[in-house]
């Protein structure tokens, strides 16, 4: 069988199994939502710190954003935002379903389009620290983003903001916010493969490998940062703003800025899965959220230290990830060559 | 939320309570700064563990004033034995892998230690809010400024703790070797310093200073499980300000994190105060930045 | 004949270190120059300084007529002034020819062709340049695992296929084996006369740089010592005091 054949078998496989198991498994259909969710935090995440080597620790404040901005949106266009927050739930969201739809889409394209807004704008701040100093400015910004909107009074401060609840049966509500996830991470991964095949990977990569001699080539760093950056925060906008209805409910701490649930995960599920690489990511999504599930119905109570300890073990010991481990096992399964075809190459031609 | 800083002015004296305050509080800061900036640069580790361990000495403060219902200030030197082992077996488990590596390495396995102590902590002592009571008073400064004696004493404590690290590290062999291995490992090595060993004492010595600190805090102030990121962030804002290996800038950066984080909170309200720590954060790093920036070259 | 580098009076410190004293010296377009002096003499720092590496504490300099004393290292490098580093530098985790796809130049590229595939021309361009220093046999091999040796011809093929006005080469020869350096010799001069690169060539190899250049420049203790034709320079006397531990 050829590669192609052979990788449509596969995307073929994924895709069969993607859209029956919601009605296969649908006790279990919730999980199988966030696993979407997942998959699409570590994709973009290692847009930025596998394939451009900028480890962000700050990604989820555009998911976050996503989530506030379409909030907002939806609600503003029928209610005053500040009187519908100030009121704590009282006032009771009454949306026809035709309403809810425009609302949602519309809401979604202005938390895409803001997160990259924001993006632009926090390039010119994040962009100037390099490495550690990266790390922590990027976490810092997340961590503010969560304190300042727990203090706003018009976003309902910490108490959030309760969102239209999806007109219809429950059953097929899930199901709505399944696919629209699924989507999204589809979206998400085909987007960044092809962009992975085109000079701009070979630039993030460069910027990857050594940034100084990229610089002195010429490449225009700071625009593919900017635009890197601001591509992850376009589909991560796109998650929080379903996140945000999905959840019905958004607050800062735990739900939209959520740096301990969502905001280092997405950067384990990367390393674990191999950063750097195109399945890797979609690969430690899968066995994060897994184990993750796990450790929820076989350790409550103790289920997130031990996530922590997955987390210590997985960055210590595990850094190159599943596809990392397996590259170095086989490379030549990844297109790279470790011996040399013939050694003359040189002779010949000094 | 103006009318705070109103206050301010038609009240000069609250002024000069909200100072005293913020210098008592930013000395424990500097401790727990002090220790980042020792571990930051003789290990290279950035440890986003640091404000865990301060949580974890202000327990240890909690446990000796509920459980065995002697005053918290016992629990200093329970504190800094329990931290200093602890720090050790954190060494051997899992920083002693982390040294040598890449930066970001050191920051994501100390922030997973931090989300497993946190939530032991929090398994074991439940998310209210705790502090433990020193039984001091409170004095009249200048006939109208209420300050607690317990901060007086904490300041002094800082200091006295201080002043001993530093003479430690001046004069004991252990504190030169780890000046020599911070210098360039490789040399002190080669001189027949046991660098591993070195490494586990300045972890442990870190972990010691933040548990002393901890139970400071625990008795001027509060603690909770999940209070460690604050103190943490605090430890980087001041680090980052100060350079390392600058223990003045280290001291006055904490003393004036400290007064702005009270003139802060009283000024926009205590549901600001972290925003306004992690603000300084962003702050400090923007400004390190355009520092850098007036030269040619983007400097590491 | 015009000059497209022109130094004048430059200086640098480093904290006490004046490792650049009141340098001028001229680059000839078209042509290649030399640059050569005991170690330590200020070379790297004179390199670093004309292409942007950091700010110069004092004097000028100027590309073709144009004042760059004060741009930073991709402006300049846009301007078509491209250096290789004394520590060789190339993207170790890339294979040869990626490597090679991504040094086209990045002066001219807009916002829609960097998302872009690479054209044939590129990748036959990168396939020639590649043969061009000896590396075809090796172009799918990942750069990291190349000699050191190989990696400075990847680094000046690199270099040539970012077309450049002029190179600025630190040391091409170090590390080659010496029954490759005429072969290199002859590469350099071929880049120069048929692709019409200006080079400015720091070298410690007296044959190679007396072999190459038309004009070298001398430093010594962070001063310019001599200028003239390698035949001036090789009798020079403060230039062989220079080199002979007067140091
Ligand atoms: N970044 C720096 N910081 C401090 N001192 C520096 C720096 N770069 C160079 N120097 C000092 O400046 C002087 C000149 O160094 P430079 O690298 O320019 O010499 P060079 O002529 O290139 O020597 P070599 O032939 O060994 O490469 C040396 O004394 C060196 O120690
Ligand atoms: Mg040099």
């Amino acid at each position: 069988m050829s590669t192609s054949r052979r990788t449509l078998g596969l995307y073929g496989g994924i895709a069969i199994a993607s859209l029956v198991a919601p009605f296969v498994f649908d006790s279990y259909i919730s999980q199988l939502t966030v696993l979407w969710v997942m998959v699409l935090f570590a994709i973009t995440w290692d847009a930025m710190g596998g394939q451009m080597g900028y480890n962000s620790l700050g990604n989820i404040f555009f998911f976050g954003a996503g989530m506030y901005i379409s909030a907002v949106v939806q609600i503003g266009l029928h209610y005053d935002v500040a009187e519908y927050t100030a009121a704590y739930g009282a006032i009771k969201v009454d949306f026809t379903p035709a309403q809810y739809h425009v609302g949602l889409v519309l809401g979604t394209i202005v938390a895409a389009l803001g997160s990259v807004a924001l993006a632009v704008a926090l390039s010119w701040v994040v962009f100037g620290l390099r490495g550690p100093y990266f790390a922590i400015g990027t976490l810092g910004v997340a961590l503010a983003a969560g304190e300042l909107v727990g203090a706003w009074e018009y976003v309902g401060a910490g108490s959030g903001i309760s969102l239209p609840v999806f007109p219809g049966e429950p059953e097929v509500g899930e199901r709505f916010f399944y696919f629209a996830f699924f989507i999204a991470a589809v979206l998400s991964f085909f987007f960044f493969r092809w962009l992975y095949g085109t000079r701009f990977g070979l630039a993030i990569n460069a910027i990857r490998d050594d940034e100084e001699k990229a610089e002195a080539m010429g490449i225009r760093t700071m625009r593919y940062k900017t635009i890197t950056w601001s591509l992850s925060a376009f589909f991560l906008g796109i998650c929080g703003s379903l996140f945000g209805n999905y959840n019905i409910f958004i607050e800062p701490l735990e739900v939209a800025f959520a740096t301990v649930v969502f905001g280092i995960p997405m950067v384990v599920m990367a390393l674990l899965g191999g950063k750097g690489t195109l399945w890797g990511p979609v690969i430690g999504a899968v066995l994060y959220h897994v184990i993750k599930e796990a450790t929820w119905k076989y350790f409550l109570g103790w289920q997130w230290v031990a996530l922590g300890l997955l987390i210590v073990v997985t960055v210590v010991f595990f850094q190159q990830g599943i596809m990392g481990w397996a590259q170095d096992k086989w490379p030549e399964l990844f297109g790279i060559e470790v011996e040399e075809d013939s050694a003359e190459g040189d002779r010949e031609a000094a | 939320m103006l009318s705070n800083f109103q206050l301010l002015f038609d009240f000069p004296v609250l002024n000069i309570e909200l100072l005293l305050n913020g210098l008592m509080i930013g000395g424990i800061f500097a401790l727990a700064a002090y220790g980042l900036a020792l571990v930051w640069g003789v290990m290279n580790v950035k440890n986003l563990a640091q404000g865990d361990f301060v949580i974890m000495g202000g327990y240890i403060a909690f446990v000796v004033y509920k459980e065995l219902g002697i005053n918290p200030l016992w629990a200093l030197p329970v504190a800094g034995i329990v931290m200093f082992g602890f720090g050790w077996l954190l060494y051997g488990l899992v920083i002693r892998w982390v040294i040598g590596r890449d930066l970001f390495t050191s920051l994501l396995a100390t922030f997973g230690m931090a989300i497993v102590i946190q939530q032991l902590l929090n398994l074991i002592f439940g998310p209210d809010v705790q502090t433990a009571d020193s039984g001091l008073g409170t004095q009249l400064f200048l006939d109208s400024v209420p300050v607690q004696e317990i901060r007086v004493l904490s300041l002094a404590i800082a200091g006295i703790l201080a002043l001993m690290v530093i003479l430690f590290m001046k004069n004991s062999r252990m504190g030169q070797a780890i000046r020599a291995t911070a210098q360039d490992p490789r040399a002190a090595k080669i001189m027949g310093i046991d660098t591993d060993r070195v490494y586990a004492f300045t972890y442990s010595l870190n972990a010691a200073i933040c548990g002393v600190a901890g139970v400071l805090i625990s008795m001027i102030w509060v603690i909770q499980p999940f209070y460690g990121i604050g103190h943490s962030i605090r430890s980087f804002v001041i680090v980052v300000a100060a350079g390392l290996g600058n223990l003045p800038g280290v001291i006055i950066s904490a003393l004036g994190l400290g007064a702005l984080e009270q003139y802060g909170g009283f000024g926009f309200g205590t549901e600001f105060q972290q925003a306004i720590v992690v603000g300084l954060l962003i702050l400090v790093l923007i400004v390190r930045q355009i520092m850098q920036a007036r030269h040619r070259q983007v400097v590491q | 004949m015009a000059a497209m580098i022109e130094v004048r009076n430059v200086s640098k410190a480093f904290g006490g270190v004046q490792a650049n004293r009141s340098i001028s010296l001229d680059v000839a377009k078209g042509k290649i120059t030399g640059l050569i002096g005991p170690n330590g003499s200020g070379k790297t720092t004179l390199f670093n300084s004309i292409v942007g590496y950091h700010p110069i504490d004092e004097g000028s300099i100027k590309f073709e007529g144009k004042e760059i004393s004060k741009l930073r290292v991709p402006q300049i490098a846009r301007l078509g002034m491209l250096r290789t580093f004394q520590q060789t530098r190339i993207y170790g985790k890339m294979n040869c020819i990626k490597n090679m796809l991504i040094s086209v130049p990045h002066r001219s590229m807009g916002l829609i062709e960097i998302f872009g595939d690479h054209s044939a021309q590129e990748l036959e361009k990168a396939e020639h340049l590649l043969e061009f220093v000896g590396l075809y046999a090796k172009r799918k091999l990942q750069a990291g695992d190349l000699s050191f040796g190989q990696q400075k011809l990847l680094e000046f093929a690199m270099a040539l296929m970012n077309q450049p006005q002029i190179l600025l080469l630190d040391e091409p020869t170090a590390g080659i084996n010496p029954t490759l350096i005429n072969g290199l010799i002859d590469r350099l001069k071929r880049a120069n006369t048929e692709f019409g690169i200006t080079l400015f060539v720091i070298e410690h190899n007296m044959r190679v740089i007396m072999n190459l250049a038309e004009n070298i420049y001398c430093l010594a203790h962070s001063e310019l010592l001599a200028e003239g034709s390698p035949e001036t320079i090789q009798k020079d006397k403060r230039v062989i005091d220079a080199y002979l531990g007067a140091h």
